[in-house]
C-alpha cells in the first residue's frame, strides 16, 4: 500500500525529505521505522496523518506520516 | 554568601538620586528573585492603576539568585514595569550577558523612577554609578548605538542593554535589547523606557556571587549539567536546528497559524523551518552566559551577520503572513532587532493588517507603502521598517494589532489576548495551550507555561492534545513551575531536561536554604497569584481571560486539526478550582492567606 513519508531535522541526514513508499498491507510503524533504521526510542514524535500515534500503529493506504527526533524550542 | 548581591539599586531621574538599598533577603526568598521579586517591588510602590507611559511608572532591571551563578544558563535578567501595550503586569525575560554582568557589578535590581528631562542612559561600573547625557544615541540603532556606548566605556568587557528608535517613539511593540542580539521582547517595555527619555544601560562588574553551600553548590551543579548534556532535546535538537526546529512539528500538527489564523497549516513551512535555515544561513550556534545549550543562531545574509531568527520570529513573519521567504524574513529579523521592536507582535500586527486590507477594511490609498497582501515578502520586511521609524501608516501599526483594530471597527480580527499578540500555536488543535493563552498574566504569551512540551512534544510525558482532562492541573502546574525558573534567573529551556527537584537542589545549595520542591513551587503559585492582584487592581479582571472569538467559534477549516475549536468555557471553571480562586476568577482570601499576600 502507498504510505507518503516525511523526515525531520537529523533524520533527513542520509535519506530523504519526503517520499512515497509501498509497504505490506497491515504494517506497523514499527516495520517502517525498522526499513528506515531508524530506532524506535530515537523517533520520539510520531505523527499519521497529524496525529500523535506510538510505533504500533497500523498503517493504511495513503497515510502521511510525519517522523521527528526529540525535540523542543518554543 | 547566598546568591543574592543584597544590593537595589535606585534610580530617579526626576531628581538624578542614585540610591544603593540593601534587599531584605528573607523577603527576596519570599518571591525568590527576578520575575517574582520584580513583580513584589512594582506592586509596592506604583498604584497599578497608573497610566504605564506616565513619570509615576517604574521600570525595574531584576536579576534572580543564581543570575550570574555557575549554574547552566544563569543568564536571566527580567524587566517588570507595567505593560503599556496590555495595562498588565509586564515581565520581559531575557539571556545574553548583561543580566549577568549586573549581578557581577554587585546588583540584584535596578528601580528607575520618573523621567530625565533630556535623553539620558545609566553607567555602572561596579560602585560607579552615573546618569549620563545620550542626546548623541537618541535616534540611532540599536546596533549602532551599542557599538559606541562600548566604545565610550572604553572597556571591551562592558554589556550594553539600549532601546532603539521605536523605544523612543513609544512604539507599543518596542522591546529592549542587550548585548546588540538579544531581547526583553514583550509587553512594550522598550516604550517605558522611552518614555523616561532612558536610551541605555551599560554595565560593568567585576566582582561574583558566590553560593551558600559551595561544596554541595559543585557537587549539585555537576550533575545538572551532565542532565542537560545527556538530554537528547538539549545536547542535540535545540544546538542543532535552534527553536526553528519546531516550524515542522507545529505544522505537520495542523497548530501552525497561517494568514493571521484563517489556517493552521502552511504548506510551504519547510521553506523557513530550522532544516533549512541551518542549510542556508547558519554560521554558527552561539550560547547565552554559561549555556552549554547553545540553542542561538548566528546567521549570514546580504553579507550581514545577525543573530536569529527564532521560531517565534519565523512563524509570525513566515506562516502567519503567508510569507516562505526566508532571507525576507532575516531581514524584517533585523529592522525589528535595529529599531527595537517585539519580532512577535510586529509580525502578527502585519498579519492583522493584511486581513484588514484583504477585506477591504484598509483602503490602499491610505497606506502609501507596499499592498498589505499575504504572501507578500515586500510588505513584512518594509512595513517592519516603517513602523520602526514611525513613518506613516507604520506609525498606525507600532502601536499593536489590538488598537488597529479597534481602529478599523473589527476587533475580533486582533489575534491577541489581553492585547497582547498570540504566538505561533493554534489554540484550537492544544488546548492546554489554549487555557494557558487565556489565563496568562501578560496575556498572549507561549512562555508563562508551555503546554505545548506535554502536549506536543511528549516532554515530560505525551498528553492528548485535544482531550481536556487534567488540562487545568497542568497549565496551573506549568505556570508555577516557571515563575520559578523565572524569578531563579534561568533558561526556560532548561526544563526540557530537569525536574522541579533538580531547581530545588540549586535554590537550596545557591541560597543556603532547605526547602521542600513543594515549598518552592508555593512561590511559584505566590508569583502567579501577586500578578493577578495586579492586575485586578489595574482593571484587568477576569472577564479579560479570553480568547478571539475565531478561536472559539470558527472549526479550523483545513489541516491536521481541521474541525477543531477551543472549548475555554469548559476549561475556565476548572483552571479557576485549580487555582483555589473563587468562582468569578479572584484569588479567593484563603488561597492569599495560605500564600502570604495580600
Ligand atoms: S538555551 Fe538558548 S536562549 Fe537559553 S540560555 Fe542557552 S543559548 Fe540562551
Amino acid at each position: 500500500m502507498p504510505v507518503e513519508v516525511r523526515l525531520f531535522a537529523t533524520f533527513r541526514e542520509g535519506r530523504f525529505k519526503e517520499k512515497q513508499m509501498e509497504f505490506p498491507q497491515a504494517s506497523s510503524l514499527a516495520d517502517l521505522l525498522e526499513h528506515l533504521q531508524i530506532a524506535e526510542t530515537e523517533a520520539r514524535i510520531l505523527l499519521v496523518n497529524g496525529t500523535a500515534v506510538s510505533a504500533e500503529h497500523k498503517l493504511a493506504p495513503h497515510d502521511v506520516v510525519s517522523i521527528f527526533p526529540p525535540m523542543a524550542g518554543g | 554568601m547566598s546568591g543574592y548581591c543584597g544590593k537595589i539599586l535606585r534610580i530617579n531621574l526626576d531628581t538624578g538620586e542614585i540610591n544603593k538599598e540593601d534587599l531584605d533577603l528573607e523577603l527576596a526568598k519570599k518571591f525568590i528573585g527576578g520575575r517574582g521579586l520584580g513583580t513584589y517591588f512594582l506592586s509596592e510602590q506604583i498604584d497599578p492603576a497608573i497610566e504605564p507611559l506616565d513619570r509615576a511608572n517604574k521600570i525595574i532591571f531584576a536579576t534572580g539568585p543564581l543570575t550570574g551563578s555557575q549554574a547552566p544558563t544563569a543568564s536571566r535578567y527580567m524587566v517588570v514595569t507595567k505593560s503599556p501595550l496590555s495595562g498588565t503586569v509586564a515581565s520581559s525575560n531575557s539571556g545574553g550577558f548583561w543580566g549577568a554582568e549586573l549581578k557581577h557589578a554587585g546588583y540584584d535590581l535596578i528601580i528607575v523612577e520618573g523621567k530625565s528631562e533630556k535623553p539620558c542612559y545609566i553607567y555602572i561600573n561596579d560602585n560607579t554609578v552615573e546618569i549620563r547625557d545620550a542626546e548623541n544615541y537618541w535616534g540611532k540603532l540599536v546596533w549602532e548605538t551599542t557599538d559606541l556606548l562600548a566604545a565610550e566605556a572604553a572597556d571591551p568587557k562592558a554589556r550594553i542593554l539600549t532601546i532603539g528608535p521605536a523605544g523612543e517613539k513609544m512604539s507599543l511593540l518596542a522591546c529592549i535589547m542587550n548585548d546588540k542580539y538579544r531581547a526583553a521582547g514583550r509587553s512594550g517595555v522598550g516604550a517605558v523606557m522611552g518614555s523616561k527619555n532612558l536610551k541605555a544601560i551599560v554595565v560593568r562588574g567585576t566582582g561574583k556571587t558566590e553560593p551558600a553551600k559551595a561544596d554541595q553548590t559543585k557537587e549539585i551543579l555537576k550533575g545538572i549539567r551532565k542532565e542537560i548534556q545527556e538530554n537528547d532535546v538539549t545536547a542535540k535538537g535545540l544546538p542543532t536546528y535552534g527553536t526553528a526546529v519546531l516550524v515542522n512539528v507545529i505544522n505537520e500538527s495542523g497548530i501552525y497559524p497561517t494568514n493571521n489564523f484563517q489556517r493552521s497549516y502552511f504548506e510551504t513551512a519547510d521553506l523557513t523551518s530550522g532544516e533549512t535555515l541551518a542549510e542556508k544561513y547558519l554560521v554558527k550556534n552561539v550560547a547565552c552566559y554559561r549555556c552549554p545549550i547553545a540553542c542561538g543562531r548566528r546567521s549570514r545574509l546580504d553579507g550581514i551577520e545577525t543573530e536569529g531568527p527564532e521560531y517565534e520570529t519565523i512563524w509570525a513573519y513566515g506562516a502567519n503572513c503567508g510569507v516562505d521567504d526566508l532571507p525576507a524574513i532575516i531581514r524584517a529579523n533585523n529592522w525589528c532587532n535595529e529599531y527595537g521592536l517585539d519580532t512577535i507582535s510586529t509580525g502578527a500586527t502585519i498579519a492583522c493588517a493584511m486581513e484588514l486590507y484583504e477585506k477591504g477594511i484598509i483602503k490602499p490609498d491610505e497606506i502609501n507603502g507596499p499592498a498589505l497582501k499575504f504572501g507578500s515578502a515586500e510588505a513584512i520586511v518594509e512595513w517592519t521598517r516603517k513602523m520602526g521609524a514611525g513613518e506613516g501608516f507604520g506609525a498606525k501599526l507600532a502601536n499593536g494589532s489590538y488598537q488597529l483594530g479597534q481602529e478599523y471597527g473589527a476587533p475580533e480580527l486582533s489575534m491577541s489576548v489581553k492585547k497582547l499578540e498570540m504566538p505561533a500555536y493554534d489554540p484550537r488543535g492544544v488546548q492546554g495551550h489554549g487555557l494557558q493563552y487565556a489565563t496568562s498574566n501578560r496575556g498572549g504569551c507561549h512562555v508563562r507555561g508551555y503546554m505545548i512540551a506535554p502536549e506536543i512534544l511528549g516532554i515530560p510525558e505525551k498528553l492528548d492534545r485535544f482531550s481536556l482532562d487534567g488540562k487545568a492541573l497542568w497549565v496551573k502546574a506549568f505556570q508555577d513551575l516557571t515563575a520559578v525558573i523565572d524569578s531563579l534567573g534561568l533558561c526556560l529551556f532548561t526544563s526540557f531536561a530537569l525536574t522541579a527537584d533538580d531547581y530545588k537542589d540549586m535554590f537550596n545549595a545557591i541560597v543556603g536554604e532547605d526547602w521542600t520542591t513543594e515549598a518552592l513551587l508555593e512561590a511559584g503559585d505566590r508569583i502567579w497569584n501577586l500578578e493577578r492582584i495586579f492586575n485586578l487592581k489595574a482593571g484587568v479582571g477576569p472577564e479579560e481571560d479570553k480568547l478571539p472569538s475565531r478561536l472559539l467559534n470558527d472549526p479550523i477549516p483545513d489541516g491536521p486539526s481541521k474541525g477543531h475549536v477551543h472549548r475555554l468555557p469548559d476549561l475556565l471553571p476548572k483552571y479557576y478550582q485549580e487555582r483555589g480562586w473563587t468562582e468569578e476568577g479572584i484569588p479567593a482570601e484563603a488561597k492569599l492567606a495560605q500564600l502570604g499576600i495580600t
